[in-house]
């Protein structure tokens, strides 16, 4: 047993509803007990989805735990069916309903002698996978069940199509801003003359999978969802992969170059090296920015980053190598892929933190004070409460997440969105000198932030003052900062002297 | 046709699937744990029903809230831990970072599945750890949402002191008189004794349902202007300030999901059940007052003045509503006590849907919604127990219904194909009981029309492509 207020992935079986959910006429089913439904609330009211959320649940109460579910999957499966033609069912077990180990293989066999639909059962356990593991295996299994489907009907395409052509493999619904990333994507294909062949989960049918070997290869920009997938693919059809995350000037030339690499070791002859430089300049905008002096600013101020392991990599990347920002610590939620983190993200800052604990996350942010966070919702309220600024980069997110406006984090316009949002989180430059010019526009009493910084030291009335006199956001880490240095020193009542010698001696 | 005509005999009771959304009842701790303010509550569960809660409760989750998860892994489902041993380190974790004066434990499905014997447990390790650890099974297996209340204030119902086993007199007058002595607030000794007559002497009354403290207040005034005295209420604002109840006590429940609350008080504690409508809405609370009146043979004064002076300043909302429809889709209990209200403000019912249905507890509600149809020349609507919601979604396009009180999962699928929603769950956790709070629900009722009303012009009330085949 663990104690847990907060987890930053869910559990396996959302996973598994978001991919299925993502394909065109595609249904997942539970097998849950009542309530267990409330992925429909998140994707109604996150994504502001206009349709129903095509996932039902086939409720296990009382009577299913005296008796099995006997009948009710099987009549469940074949209603949905009937009532809504999918070309797939997916039924998806829960932490709960896969204790009661019923053969829901049986079941599925059984439903789908009497189907029009396909239906497969969701091959996840709950107890070793979270959302996104389930949910990069969920979308593997469906390729491969329709690809050996296809195989088997010799429906299967193969044939490369005559133009370069690449399929997006991992966008999907409930995750980080991954509309407005597809449509970048989508967008700089067009200018590298790629045809996007298929864009798997979201918004495809599972009829053109078959397609999916008519690529000359396969796009993975997120680490969690699609590399089950690219693997299997490169397996069977030698397919090759590019699986760097075009997020930051950088890693989009680097993705750039790479397919580049990919598609010239096919016969294509293409050279992007121009569109690079083209972009890099005179487009996108962040390239521009990091040589401003708006972005001078920034040198050397300290952030740190957590997120899921594609934007914590990406963001430490841009901040350290990008933006000269020093990132003190990157974290990843994403225990089970951590060597891949540690790997990436070594160089570009001083300590690499893997913990799903968003206690320890917490208490890692008030050690190391930095001027910025770039984390999810949780640092957000971290943040709030350290009174930090905190850009919002990875799930889990809120509904303010799902911005209406045209916010990729993706491609060169992605690079321009990530500017502005390192540029919004630190206090702005100018304002900045201001604040400590005139003793800050905020002349609160101190109080104590931290969440262990209870003191049990005395402040003299002249040093409280010049305490104060000191900007709202960073006296709470001055305070905390003399505090420790009267401490080490036996000192009882702080005054001004001691404040300045503090300053002097650690830089407070 | 006759007005007659248009009247059922009664009232048409059915039960469908059960396949219908709603929360799982341990969401009753984001509300209760706010309600009993020296309490730690903790689920024990999966992902999954942590998953849900951090989700359900939005931003709650990050004001430290004072209930936690105990996620069960591998080895607890296998039995290759010690369940006991486990649940008292946690224990021992929460009463050192909180010192809390009860812990509640509520048991999930995973527990019932795996057959944790909470209920076994509880008393061994509360009198090694010496903190109160109070059951309750609320289970998505057994119960839908606001149940979850019920489960846990069944459980309470039992710590409940009896008033011979309150030794020290001070501290009965302190526990039994919570509400009083709150409503005495600032005031002379004398004062207080000169208020005491001011009640009648009836037999002592505890209410059970967990409100907000305004509501709490203000239900109480409102029994105070009859004479009545409120001895308790089951939850009070602290744990260690439960109600004495003893055996004669008289109970009125609240809320119409507190069933299962309304038996342990009857054959458990020995009390009196009044049987009376819910007060919600000025009718119900009108209704309820004078069934407890009746009941502790009080003569009820000035009743009828109070709420039509209520409707009176509800009338900008029942023009907005008048002749038009609402539709129920059942999750959270409270949909008879709402149709009653709204047809008496003038709406149409077709359909109440409802999770669960006890046709004894809310015997008077239903007799009430009866009367009610009759009084306004409408007809019954058909209650649907344990519904389904893809029917109910056909009937809804059937009938063309003005307004659907449903949950999350549908509301926005059902706007974008040009139907008014309202969202059920904020009816849980808004103030409705009570003449006070009568414009609150008609508030919630109209916002969508009102809304609606200004964008109907626009010429964008579908907004779907092909009018999807569900």
């Amino acid at each position: 047993m663990k104690l847990a207020y907060w987890m930053y992935a869910g559990p396996a079986h959302i996973g598994t509803l978001r991919v299925a959910s993502s394909f065109k006429n595609v249904h997942g089913i539970m097998h849950a007990p009542l309530g267990d439904d409330y992925f429909n609330v998140m994707r109604s009211m996150l994504e502001r989805e206009r349709n129903f959320t095509p996932v039902t649940a086939s409720v296990v109460d009382r009577h299913v735990l005296a008796r099995g579910s006997q009948e009710k999957v099987v009549d469940n499966i074949t209603r949905k069916d009937e009532e809504e033609n999918p070309d797939l069912i997916v039924l998806t077990p829960t932490c709960t309903s896969s204790i009661l180990q019923e053969d829901l293989e049986n079941f599925v066999e059984r439903a789908s002698l009497s189907t029009q639909g396909d239906v497969l059962l969701a091959d996840v356990n709950h107890y070793r996978v979270n959302e996104l593991q389930a949910a990069d295996r969920t979308l593997d299994q469906i390729v491969q069940f329709y690809i050996q489907k296809a195989r088997k009907n010799g429906d299967l395409l193969e044939e490369k199509t005559a133009k370069p052509s690449v399929n997006i493999i991992g966008v999907s619904t409930l995750g980080f801003h991954n509309q407005h990333d597809c449509t970048e994507l989508k967008r700089l294909m067009a200018d590298l003359g790629i045809e996007v062949n298929e864009v798997i989960p979201e918004g495809a049918s599972v009829h053109n999978l078959k397609r999916l070997p008519q690529a000359w290869f396969n796009l993975i920009p997120y680490r969690e969802i699609g590399h089950m997938s690219a693997h299997y693919l490169e397996k069977e059809f030698g397919m090759p992969f590019v699986d760097i995350t075009p997020m930051g000037v950088v890693e989009t030339a680097r993705c750039i170059r790479k397919i580049q690499e990919v598609l010239n070791a096919q016969g294509a002859d293409v050279n992007y090296e121009e569109y690079i430089e083209n972009q890099t300049l005179h487009v996108s905008q962040a390239a521009w920015f990091s040589r401003s002096i708006d972005c001078q600013n920034l040198t050397g101020k300290k952030a740190v980053v957590y997120g899921d392991n594609t934007h914590a990599a990406a963001m430490t990347k841009i901040l350290a190598r990008e933006m000269g920002i020093h990132v003190v610590w990157a974290g990843t939620y994403c225990k089970y892929d951590q060597e891949w983190f540690r790997k990436e993200v070594s160089e570009y800052c001083d300590e690499v933190l893997i913990n799903e604990d968003h206690g320890a996350i917490g208490d890692a942010i008030a050690r190391v004070e930095p001027s910025a966070i770039f984390g999810t919702q949780m640092e957000r309220h971290v943040g709030k409460r350290l009174n930090i600024p905190c850009g919002v980069i990875a799930a889990p997110i809120h509904i303010q997440d799902f911005p209406i406006g045209y916010k990729p984090f993706l491609g060169y316009e992605g690079t321009n969105q990530v500017a502005d949002l390192v540029y919004n989180s630190f206090t702005l430059g100018m304002e900045d000198h201001l604040l400590e010019i005139f003793g800050g526009h905020d002349t609160k009493e101190v109080i104590t932030k931290g969440i262990s910084a209870d003191s049990d030291l005395g402040w003299s009335a002249d040093g409280q003052a010049e305490l104060n006199k000191i900007p709202g956001f960073v006296r709470g880490k001055v305070k905390r900062n003399t505090e420790k240095f009267a401490r080490e020193r036996n000192i009882t009542e702080i005054t001004a002297e001691v404040l300045y010698a503090a300053k002097e001696a650690v830089g407070a | 046709m006759t007005l007659a005509d248009a009247q059922p005999q009664a009232l048409d009771f059915e039960c469908e699937t059960g396949n219908y959304h709603t929360f799982c009842p341990i969401s009753c701790v984001a509300w209760l744990y706010q309600k009993i303010e020296d309490s730690f509550f903790l689920v024990i569960g999966t992902k999954t029903c942590g998953y849900f809660l951090q989700n359900a409760m939005g931003v709650m989750i990050f004001a430290e809230p004072r209930y936690a998860m105990a996620e069960l892994e591998e080895g607890d489902i296998s039995a290759k831990l010690n369940d006991y041993e486990e649940l008292k380190r946690l224990c021992m974790q929460i009463k050192r970072d909180r010192n809390p004066s009860v812990i509640v434990w509520i048991g999930t499905c995973t527990t019932e599945i795996i057959k944790m014997d909470l209920e076994g447990l509880a008393p061994r390790l509360e009198s090694e750890i010496d903190i109160p650890i109070v059951v309750a099974r609320a289970n998505g297996l057994d119960y839908a949402f606001t149940q979850g209340e019920d489960t846990v204030l069944a459980a309470m119902a039992h710590r409940c002191p009896k008033g011979s086993a309150v030794v020290e007199e001070s501290e009965k007058q302190e526990r039994g008189n919570a509400i009083t002595s709150l409503l005495n607030f600032g005031k002379k000794k004398e004062e207080v004794v000169a208020e005491e007559s001011e009640y009648h002497d009836h037999a002592p009354l505890v209410m059970f349902g967990s409100l907000p403290d305004p509501v709490v207040t203000q239900l109480t005034l409102e029994l105070k202007k009859q004479g009545i005295k409120v001895n308790g209420w089951l939850p009070a604002k602290r744990f260690t300030e439960l109600p004495v109840i003893d055996e004669g006590y008289y109970v009125a429940g609240v809320n119409p999901f507190l069933s299962r609350t309304a038996t342990t008080l009857m054959r458990r504690r020995k009390c009196k059940l009044i049987g009376a409508p819910f007060p919600i809405g000025p009718d119900g609370t009108r209704a309820w007052i004078e069934k407890i009146c009746s009941v502790l043979d009080v003569e009820p004064k000035g009743l009828e003045e109070r709420e039509a002076k209520i409707w009176a300043n509800l009338e900008d909302y029942l023009e907005i509503i008048r002749g038009k429809s609402v539709f129920f889709m059942g999750d959270n209990l409270l949909e008879v006590s709402l149709a009653r209200f709204l047809i008496r403000c003038g709406m149409t019912c077709p359909e109440i849907g409802i999770p669960y249905m006890d046709k004894r507890y809310q015997g008077a509600e239903l007799k009430f919604l009866e009367q009610t149809c009759i009084d306004m020349g409408v007809p019954m609507p058909k209650i649907v127990e344990k519904p389904d919601n893809y029917n109910q979604v056909q009937r809804i396009y059937e009938h063309d219904v003005d307004l659907v009180i449903t949950g999350m999962a549908h509301a926005n699928p059902l706007e974008a194909r040009g139907i008014n929603t309202k969202w059920s769950v904020e009816f849980t956790f808004a103030q409705i009981h009570g003449f006070t709070n009568a414009r609150d629900i008609l508030e919630l009722v109209t916002r969508p029309l009102r809304r609606n009303n200004s964008l109907k012009d626009l010429g964008w009330d579908k907004l779907v492509k092909e009018e999807a085949k569900v």
